[in-house]
C-alpha cells in the first residue's frame, strides 16, 4: 500500500495531468473510455490493484496500450491505480 | 415607382442588417481565412483569424473535447464539431455562437460531411456505429450500426466522405472497411469489406476522392481500397513494413488526418517506429523511409507538397520536425514546447499553427524561415481546423 505522503505533491498533480491528458488520449479526458475502456470507478470495480498496476507499468499484448513504465515508477503506479479504485484520480 | 422600390430594397436590407447585428454578428465577411482552435479540457473554441494572426471570440459549451474533431459546412459559415461525449455541435464562424447541438450517442470519434453538404455522418464508439444527420437541421436521419461476426459491435474509425454521396469507414475491432451509399438519406446502401487487417486505427482518403486507406495498428500495413473500383476489394500496401522488429511501444495513436502528398509520394506514420514511411502513390509501394525523432502522430503535408511536417507521440511531443521533400532530409528540428499537439498550415501555406498543449498556447511559425511570428494565448489547445477544409474531399 502506497501512502499519500510517499508521493511528493507536485508529482502527484504531474501523474493526475498524465492520466488526464496522455492516458485521456484514448481511455477520454473524463476517462469516460474511447478506442480503450473507460477506466472510472464503476468501469474497474472489482478488478485486482495488482493487476491494474501491471497493465499500466507493462502494457497489454496484442492491445494498443502501451508499458508506461518510463513514465512512473512502481509506487506511482499503485497510487495511480489507489486513486482510479477510489474515483479520486481526477 | 423605381425609386420607390429601390427604397423598399434599401429598407429591406436595413432590416436585414439589423437582423444580424441583433443576432450578435459582425459585419458582413467572408470566411476564407477564418478557423477553429479545440480547447479541450475547457470544451471551448476558439475562432481564429489567419490574415491577423488573431483570436476573434470563445465559444463555450460544447462537452467533453477531448479527440474533438470538425468538418465545415460548404459556404465555410459552419462548424459541426464532433466532441468525445457524443456532443455534436453546428457553430455559427461569423456570429460566433452555437446554432444547434445535440447528444447524439454516448461515445464519438470524428464525422464526416458528404459531397452536396447535406448530410452530417459520425463514428462513435459506443454504440459502435455510424449515425447520419441533416446538416441544416441536425435531425437523424439514418443509424448504421457496426455489427458484425456473431453481432458485436465494432468501434468506428477514419470515417471520411467520397465522391458519390458515399461514406468511407473502419470498423476498429472487426477489421472491416464499409462503404455507405447515401443516395437515399434514410436508407444507406451498404458494402462491406471483410479481413482489411489487424486493428485499423484510422483512415483517410486521397485529395482526389479515388482511395481509401485505413493504417493498421495490429499489423505492419495499409489497407487500400480503390473506390473507382471498389469491386476489386481490398488490398495490403506496405506490408511487414516493419521487416519482423518488435515494435516500439506507441505513447500516443498515430493519426491520418489528411493524406500528405507531395507530388507522386505519400508520406505516412510508421506504427511502432520512428519513421516516417514514403510511397509511390502510383505504384503503391514504399520508395523510402526517413528516420525521425520519435512515434509520428501527425505526418502533414504543406500545400504545395514541399514540406512535411511531424509531430510526435509522448515522450518526444516537444518536438516538430520538417522533412524537405525534394531531399527526403530532415530540415528543420522545433521545440514548440510541451505536449505538442496538432499542426494546420494556412491556406496556402505560408504559415503553420501548431497547439500546445501543456504551455497553454498556439505558436504561428513562417514556414519559410522557420521564424515564430505569433503567439495564442488558448487553454490546452488541441485540433487547430482553418475553413479551407471545406472545400476538400476528406475533410
Amino acid at each position: 500500500m502506497v501512502v499519500l505522503a510517499d508521493i511528493p505533491a507536485a508529482r502527484q498533480q504531474a501523474l493526475r495531468h498524465l492520466l488526464a491528458q496522455d492516458c485521456g488520449s484514448c481511455h477520454g479526458l473524463t476517462l469516460q473510455g474511447g478506442l480503450g475502456p473507460a477506466l472510472t470507478r464503476e468501469a474497474l470495480a472489482g478488478k485486482s490493484p495488482e493487476m491494474l498496476r501491471a497493465v499500466i507499468l507493462h502494457g497489454r499484448p496484442g492491445t494498443p496500450m502501451a508499458p508506461w513504465r518510463p513514465f512512473m515508477s512502481e509506487a506511482e503506479a499503485e497510487w495511480l491505480v489507489q486513486q482510479l479504485l477510489e474515483g479520486k484520480a481526477l | 415607382m423605381i425609386a420607390e422600390r429601390q427604397q423598399r430594397d434599401v429598407s429591406a436590407a436595413l432590416a436585414g442588417c439589423l437582423l444580424l447585428l441583433l443576432a450578435g454578428c459582425a459585419t458582413p465577411r467572408g470566411s476564407g481565412d477564418l478557423g477553429l482552435v479545440i480547447e479541450r479540457a475547457a470544451g471551448r473554441v476558439q475562432v481564429v483569424n489567419t490574415s491577423q494572426q488573431r483570436s476573434l471570440a470563445t465559444i463555450a459549451g460544447l462537452g467533453d473535447l477531448s479527440h474533438a474533431s470538425l468538418v465545415y459546412s460548404r459556404d465555410a459559415r459552419y462548424a459541426y464539431v464532433f466532441g468525445r461525449d457524443g456532443g455534436l455541435t453546428k457553430v455559427d464562424l461569423l456570429c460566433r455562437r452555437i446554432d444547434k447541438r445535440v447528444l447524439q450517442a454516448g461515445n464519438a470519434i470524428g464525422g464526416a460531411i458528404s459531397q452536396n453538404g447535406r448530410l452530417i455522418a459520425v463514428s462513435n464508439y459506443t454504440p459502435g456505429g455510424v449515425k447520419v444527420f441533416d446538416a441544416a437541421t441536425l435531425e437523424p436521419l439514418a443509424d448504421i450500426p457496426a455489427v458484425y461476426g456473431n453481432g458485436q459491435h465494432s468501434k468506428v474509425v477514419g470515417l471520411v466522405d467520397a465522391p458519390g454521396n458515399r461514406f468511407v469507414f473502419s470498423l476498429y475491432d472487426a477489421g472491416e472497411i464499409w462503404i455507405a451509399d447515401l443516395h437515399d438519406p434514410r436508407k444507406p446502401a451498404l458494402q462491406k469489406f471483410m479481413n482489411i487487417g489487424k486493428q485499423p486505427y484510422d483512415g483517410t482518403v486521397t485529395p482526389d476522392g479515388r482511395y481509401y486507406i485505413a493504417g493498421l495498428f495490429g499489423e505492419d500495413g495499409l489497407a487500400l481500397l480503390d473506390l473507382w473500383q471498389p469491386e476489386q476489394g481490398v488490398r495490403r500496401v506496405l506490408q511487414g513494413y516493419g521487416r519482423g522488429e518488435q515494435p516500439l511501444p506507441v505513447y500516443k495513436m498515430p493519426h491520418m488526418d489528411y493524406w500528405a502528398l507531395a507530388g507522386d509520394r505519400a508520406y505516412v506514420p510508421a506504427v511502432g517506429r520512428h519513421e516516417v514511411l514514403v510511397i509511390d502513390q502510383r505504384s503503391w509501394k514504399e520508395t523510402g523511409r526517413v528516420a525521425v525523432a520519435g512515434q509520428p502522430v501527425f505526418v502533414v503535408a504543406r500545400p504545395d507538397g514541399r514540406q512535411v511536417w511531424v509531430n510526435f507521440a509522448p515522450p518526444h511531443n516537444d518536438t516538430v520536425q520538417v522533412i524537405d521533400t525534394l531531399t527526403g532530409n530532415i530540415v528543420q528540428a522545433l521545440r514548440p514546447g510541451k505536449a505538442v499537439l496538432h499542426m494546420e498550415f494556412t491556406p496556402r501555406g505560408e504559415n503553420v499553427w501548431i497547439s500546445v498543449r501543456d504551455d497553454n498556447r498556439v505558436d504561428v511559425y513562417d514556414t519559410e524561415s522557420f521564424a515564430k511570428i505569433a503567439t495564442l494565448p488558448a487553454q490546452n489547445p488541441s485540433g487547430i481546423f482553418f475553413t479551407p477544409r471545406a472545400h476538400r474531399i476528406g475533410q
